[in-house]
């Protein structure tokens, strides 16, 4: 079963809830971090026996002798739909930021005049704490391919074996690549405006999705309780509320999972996990 | 014209608190917000939407069903895993392209053989340009689950640009996203200068180290602020320490005040509320000042 956990809102406690739903399952867990812009998940799951591997796209090169450009021939140029290929010059000049790797200026090469290689983009890495097998991907900086990267988090997924992936935030492509064809979907929000509109936000994407879902809402207070009216007009399950506890935050800024630190979390946690299964199934 | 992007690598970390209540203190400036997927600043600002644009960008593949004769070519044409094959009842397969999985590079709808795949404009979305207390305006929305993201950050900058030259305002106020990837280069590049807003914790010290290398890649002048820092002041500490290694300057602390709530409330930008933090964040925005002026741009 694949459960994301999501968020329109940044920083509201997304890695919290995996990192100890994945503690708090006790049986063998995947967990995989797919905010693979910023991913934390490994500041508080310190796993041994790592196995890393690159993830890369296929850039083209041009073969110089065969290109026809000086000729006026500009059709790899007119090809690509991200503008990453320029014909200013004698050749055509290739940038790698906007390419993303489809491979059709090389097919509308008439001059086989293009070759594909290989473009690290990032990394997918594995290793082990407890019983949790933690996978993460990572985008090497400047690069803008998030996608691709979270796929290559995703094909470490073992069939029936648990799998919970933390997503990044907002409700566009890379949100889009880590929830797509998960079993359930665990929406993370906090009781303030922001965390209302973006909740919504997340709300609309999981629908249109067609994942079933449902809230935990963190740094709960009783005095806000906007996201409980919401989630009550709307019809979603609300399926635990975190405490807006002190104790916490201090635990998370230095980087230990909460039910390591507080065991009184521990049912809160299994709680929600049951909940979940329940909801999905 | 100076162009200054407020961004945090991490999410949550207060970017739009802090944005809201420069646009406040600011002299005439223009807000941009580029959180185009989770865009916050207008429940502080209120906006009148004055114009509204739809968001046209790339095309979509879509199989047209009554010239598919269900060859499978598409399938070994697409590197995104886009095409899905449908088995039917008569043991022949329905071909369809999942629309939150095509880049729109436009392979399969030139290369189909019977050119069974067409690729209209994809519609991503509207920005608007509106007017708040603070100056005009610009702001999206990204459609649900849409692509582009990128591109319509590029858009509501340019935009807010061309409304500063017209508009002789010589500042703008970016509100940027969350992350490292595609909205958040193109909210930076080839701004003045970045401001960084972190929190004291290893998940915000991390995030950080990852951005200012984004910001040093790209040659933009970075300072970095440490929101909550009362949480943890060894921590705060240490992301200062962090952020001089790095080549970028520590502009102020924020203390932790739960007023930031009580102010996104009452739809009020910190400062413009009695809470204690509102004083840490003006002095935040005079030292960016005095930093401005000497530098002497």
């Amino acid at each position: 079963m694949k459960i994301a956990i999501a968020s329109g809102k940044g920083g509201t406690g997304k890695t919290t809830v995996a990192v100890n739903l994945a503690l708090a399952a006790g049986d063998n867990v995947q967990l995989l971090d797919c905010d693979v812009e910023e991913p934390n998940v490994h500041l508080f799951i310190k796993g041994t026996e790592k196995r890393e591997r690159t993830v890369s796209i296929l850039l083209p090169e041009i073969i110089e002798s065969r290109c026809t450009a000086e000729e006026d021939c500009d059709l790899c140029s007119q090809f690509c739909e991200f503008g990453a290929i320029a014909c200013l010059g004698k050749f055509p000049s290739i940038l790698p930021d906007m390419c993303h790797g489809c491979g059709g200026c090389k097919r509308a090469c008439p001059k086989k005049a293009i070759r594909e290689i290989s473009h690290p983009i990032g990394t997918v890495t594995t290793s082990r704490y407890k019983n949790i097998s933690l996978t993460q991907g990572k985008m090497d900086i400047g690069m803008s391919l998030a996608g691709i990267i979270i796929d290559g988090v995703k094909e470490e997924i073992k069939r029936d074996t648990l799998a919970i992936l933390d997503s990044p935030p907002g409700t566009a492509c890379p949100a889009v690549a880590a929830l797509k064809e998960s079993d359930f979907a665990v929406l993370v929000t906090e009781p303030t405006p922001f965390g209302l509109n973006d909740l919504k936000l997340a709300v609309d994407m999981t629908r249109a999705l067609g994942v079933s879902f449902g809230v935990v809402i963190n740094r709960a207070e009783p005095a806000y309780d906007c996201i409980n009216k919401y989630c009550a007009a709307e019809e979603i399950q609300i399926l635990a509320e975190i405490p807006d506890d002190r104790k916490i935050a201090e635990n998370y800024a230095i980087g230990v999972p909460i039910i390591e630190a507080l065991p009184d979390y521990k049912e809160l946690f299994e709680a929600l996990l049951a909940r979940i299964k329940e909801a999905a199934a | 014209m100076k162009e200054i992007v407020v961004i945090s690598g991490k999410g949550g970390t207060g970017k739009t608190s802090v944005l809201a209540s420069f646009a406040v203190l600011a002299k005439n400036p223009v807000l941009a917000d580029c959180d185009v997927d989770a865009a916050d600043l207008h429940l502080v600002l209120k906006p009148d939407i004055i114009e509204r644009h739809d968001f046209i960008s790339g095309h979509e593949a879509v199989v047209l069903q009554d010239i598919c004769n269900s060859c499978g070519a598409c399938l070994n044409l697409c590197r995104f895993d886009a095409i899905k094959e449908l088995p039917q009842p008569s043991g022949e397969s329905l071909f369809e392209i999942d629309p939150h999985s095509c880049e729109g590079c436009g392979v399969c709808y030139a290369f189909c053989p019977l050119k069974a795949i067409g690729f209209p404009d994809r519609n991503c979305g509207e920005w608007m340009i509106s007017d708040t207390r603070a100056g005009p305006m610009v702001h999206a929305k990204l459609g649900i689950a849409a692509e582009n993201s990128g591109k319509l950050v590029s858009t509501v900058r340019e935009e807010a640009r061309r409304l500063a030259e017209e508009k002789n305002h010589n500042l703008i106020l970016v509100d940027g996203p969350p992350g490292t990837g595609c909205p958040v280069i193109a909210s930076i590049t080839g701004a003045s200068m970045v401001l960084v807003v972190t929190e004291p914790t290893l998940s915000g010290e991390h995030d950080l180290e990852r951005i200012l290398e984004l910001a040093k890649h790209f040659r933009i002048p970075a300072c970095v602020c440490v929101n909550k820092w009362d949480i943890s002041p060894d921590m705060t500490k240490r992301i200062e320490k962090l952020t001089l290694s790095m080549g970028a300057s520590v502009l102020g602390r924020i203390r932790y005040d739960k007023g930031v709530t009580k102010a996104q409330v009452e739809a009020l930008a910190v400062v413009e509320t009695d809470a204690p933090c509102a004083q840490d964040i003006k002095k935040i925005w005079e030292t960016l000042q005095l930093q401005q002026t000497n530098t002497g741009e």
